[in-house]
């Protein structure tokens, strides 16, 4: 039950006062309704990480108790973390949502890419499996877990965000989008990447996941791992990570801010065992969510502008 | 921690001409209040220095595009979150140039307040006053201006002054309430945070002090229309029951009230507000819920719930319209806008198509006035008459933000071209 902010139905005159992640909360699930009505097959794209667990939560607040109207959709870099698999199948069942897979291996053996070689990241060639996935479903609106405080190029992204038909981001002609008119027309073809999170930030998505009690893959919560120093970052010994060089495996006892691919995906050092824990280690957190995490946007003062114009997440 | 009180999040976006310091300001604001995580920061210092332009340009915080780095200006709208111990911010740092006028009102169009930024050393320009003009004609009614760069002015009172003579001169014209101008230098951080003493003759309070103290939220407009729910989705429920799912607005919703379903004219009454996690006693605007009704209605998405004061049913309308005239996905420049054109029209939930039937007047926003003219160019903001195919259930804009707006669109592209607010500007003389 949420009713703490409703004030006495005899003072209705009286302007009522709404808790923020109310307020987020309504606007994520109108935009996700708006974006139903609007478009002819949309998808959620679900990496089984916090931003997206949170999204799920929301589409399936926005329509019950009817089931979701739509499939959920993991681009599978073949680089995961077991438990987060195991979590993203126990989510999509218990939605009662269809799971799509798109597997960036399938793209590699057809030929669409080419393999970077082991043991390095395959973010940046999930572009073309998202983008043949969705065309090859016919999905023309793609909602994603993004918000606009992660990067400075998400910043400048509309909530409804327009690719065209090749799958481009372009940041130059974007469309107005004023008051809360969400206009989702596309042409064959052409797709929508939907943000409904775009206005939360990396600590109301925590609140919220407190509140509601949303579950979460256990990597998220501090455990010891072994794990060797890369680019500034710690990266957990793995399948496709062995130590290089004078590189030595050490365990720690770390947890993940963010889910990705785990070849760039880095650790913190925490002891957060809850997320009470965590919202307080955040709290006074000095370094960026993506910053401690994630290499991949280390390259170049405008990596995630330069993948979003390719058709990246 | 995880506090869940109640705090204050206000909405507001940076509005004035190119060059005089918005995205600094915003920067110097964030760098202050230390919203920005030191890799952020070590990001804007190393892109700084490598782009040649000084050890830590404030303004590459929410310049965050190649395009802006390489020109120096803002493109689109960056939004960007702060948060004090009092209150959470949404900051939509707008573009300044002219033909960047749609991401301007993009992000104008949800603000509770506009923090106008003027260069001191060169006085209001005539594209600060256009865009105070669409910020009012947007309805936002609360303005702070920020008087910058007042160290290149050494911190003289005179343009201070002029500055200040001639907002209040224009907030009187506009309606809007009389602005606080605050002397700052984003540049070196004099009173945006902190009260540096830099102004001695100054004892009003900083930017940021009056952003905290600023009244918050209702950017839609609350009071002075009746509840109204457009109606998004039909929510059909295991038991074969259908309930209405849509975003409350205009004045709280609760059970027992007394709705009529527009356009039909279906007198309701309201048996449940639920949401997914229950019943709410009185649901607040801004709030999603599910509406059960005692009656057994035909409704659907499109329409509209409304309790007196009633909105109007009308499928010609007068309204003021921002031309954009750019094809967002193209690069040619558009036609004018005509009368005969024929657009896609969203209104609330509500897609529908119209014609405009006159263009009657183009607002000259630098004297307030209100010229004949028949065709609107890009940028343009004009009044014109528009007939829909089905009706439309509004309220004046200057009543309700949401029942009162719609956007014209690009049929065969799905442009968005236009912004439009149904109703003419109170402040235009003819």
């Amino acid at each position: 039950m949420t009713t703490s902010s409703a004030a006495p139905a005899s003072d209705a005159a009286l302007p009522v006062r709404v808790d923020h992640l109310d307020l987020l909360e309504s606007h994520a699930i109108f935009i996700i309704r708006e974006v139903v009505a609007e478009c002819e097959r949309p998808v959620l794209l679900f990496s089984g990480g916090k931003d997206s667990a949170v999204l799920l939560h929301l589409a399936v607040k926005a329509f019950a108790p009817a089931l979701i109207p739509f499939p959920v959709m993991h681009v599978d870099t073949g680089h995961n973390f077991d438990e987060v698999i195991a979590y993203r199948d126990r989510q999509a069942e218990a939605a009662g949502a269809r799971l799509v897979v798109a597997s960036v291996q399938a793209s590699i053996d057809a030929g669409r890419v080419l393999d970077p070689g082991e043991g390095v990241s395959r973010n940046r060639i999930q572009s073309t499996t998202l983008l043949d996935a969705l065309s090859h479903h016919g999905f023309d609106a793609a909602f994603g877990g993004a918000r606009r405080d992660e990067d400075k190029a998400r910043a400048k992204e509309r909530v409804l965000s327009f690719r065209d038909r090749f799958g481009r981001w372009d940041p130059r002609r974007q469309r107005p989008e004023l008051w809360q008119l969400y206009q989702g027309r596309v042409n064959h073809g052409e797709h929508l990447r939907a943000f409904p999170l775009s206005d939360w930030t990396e600590l109301d998505i925590w609140q919220y996941i407190e509140r509601e009690r949303i579950e979460l893959p256990s990597i998220y919560f501090a455990h010891d791992r072994d794990v060797v120093h890369r680019d500034g970052m710690l990266l957990a010994v793995s399948e496709w990570v062995a130590p290089r060089g004078d590189e030595v495996a050490e365990r720690m006892r770390v947890r993940y801010r963010t889910v990705g691919d785990a070849t760039c995906t880095g650790a913190v050092v925490s002891e957060a065992r809850t997320v009470a824990q965590i919202i307080e280690e955040i709290s006074v957190a000095r370094v960026s969510e993506r910053g401690a995490t994630r290499a991949d946007d280390k390259f170049s003062e405008t990596a995630m502008e330069d993948r979003k114009r390719e058709g990246y997440f | 921690m995880a506090d869940s009180t109640v705090m204050d999040l206000l909405r507001f976006a940076t509005i004035g001409s190119v060059d005089d310091g918005k995205s600094t300001l915003i920067g110097r604001l964030l760098v202050d209040t230390r919203q920005l995580f030191d890799d952020q920061l070590e990001a804007v210092a190393h892109a700084s220095v490598s782009r040649g332009v000084g050890d830590l340009d404030l303004s590459f915080v929410t310049d965050g595009l190649r395009a802006e780095r390489e020109q120096g200006i803002t493109i689109d709208v960056a939004y960007r979150y702060a948060a004090t111990p009092t209150r959470k911010f949404i900051i939509a740092d707008c573009p300044g140039h002219v033909q960047y006028t749609r991401n301007m009102a993009t992000g104008a169009s949800t603000a509770d307040l506009a923090l106008a930024v003027v260069d001191a050393t060169a006085g209001l320009k005539e594209q600060t006053r256009r865009h105070l003009c669409i910020a009012a004609l947007l309805g936002v009614r609360r303005v702070i201006v920020a008087a910058n760069k007042m160290d290149l002015a050494e911190w003289a009172k005179d343009p201070y002054d002029a500055i200040a003579a001639e907002v209040d001169a224009l907030a009187d014209r506009l309606g809007i309430e009389e602005p606080l101008v605050v002397p700052i230098s984003a540049l070196h951080g004099d009173y945006v945070v902190e009260p540096t003493g830099a102004a001695p003759w100054y004892d009003g309070p900083t930017v940021l002090g009056a952003l905290e103290a600023a009244p918050a939220g209702g950017w839609a407009g609350e009071g002075t229309v009746g509840s109204r729910l457009p109606i998004q989705w039909v929510l059909r429920h295991p038991t074969g029951k259908r309930t209405y799912a849509g975003m409350v607005d205009g004045a709280p919703l609760a059970p027992d009230q007394r709705m009529v379903l527009l356009p039909a004219g279906i007198d309701a009454t309201v048996r449940r507000v639920a949401t997914a996690d229950g019943d709410l006693a009185l649901a607040p605007v801004g709030r999603c819920v599910d509406v059960d009704l005692h009656e057994d209605t035909p409704a659907g998405r499109g329409d509209m719930l409304a309790s007196p004061p009633l909105p109007q049913v009308l499928d010609h309308l007068t309204a003021t319209v921002c031309w954009f005239g750019e094809e967002q996905a193209r690069e040619q420049p558009r036609e004018p806008l005509t009368a005969g054109q024929r657009f896609r029209v969203k209104h609330t939930t509500r897609t529908t198509v119209g014609f405009v039937e006159h263009v009657h007047a183009r607002l000259d926003v630098n004297r307030l006035v209100l010229e004949p003219a028949d065709t609107l160019e890009a940028n343009d903001i004009g009044i014109v008459s528009i007939t829909t195919a089905d009706p439309l259930v509004v309220d004046p804009y200057t009543a309700n933000r949401i029942t009162g707006s719609f956007v014209l669109v690009d049929e065969r592209t799905n442009a968005t071209l236009a912004g439009a607010m149904v109703g003419e500007p109170t402040f235009a003389t003819a």
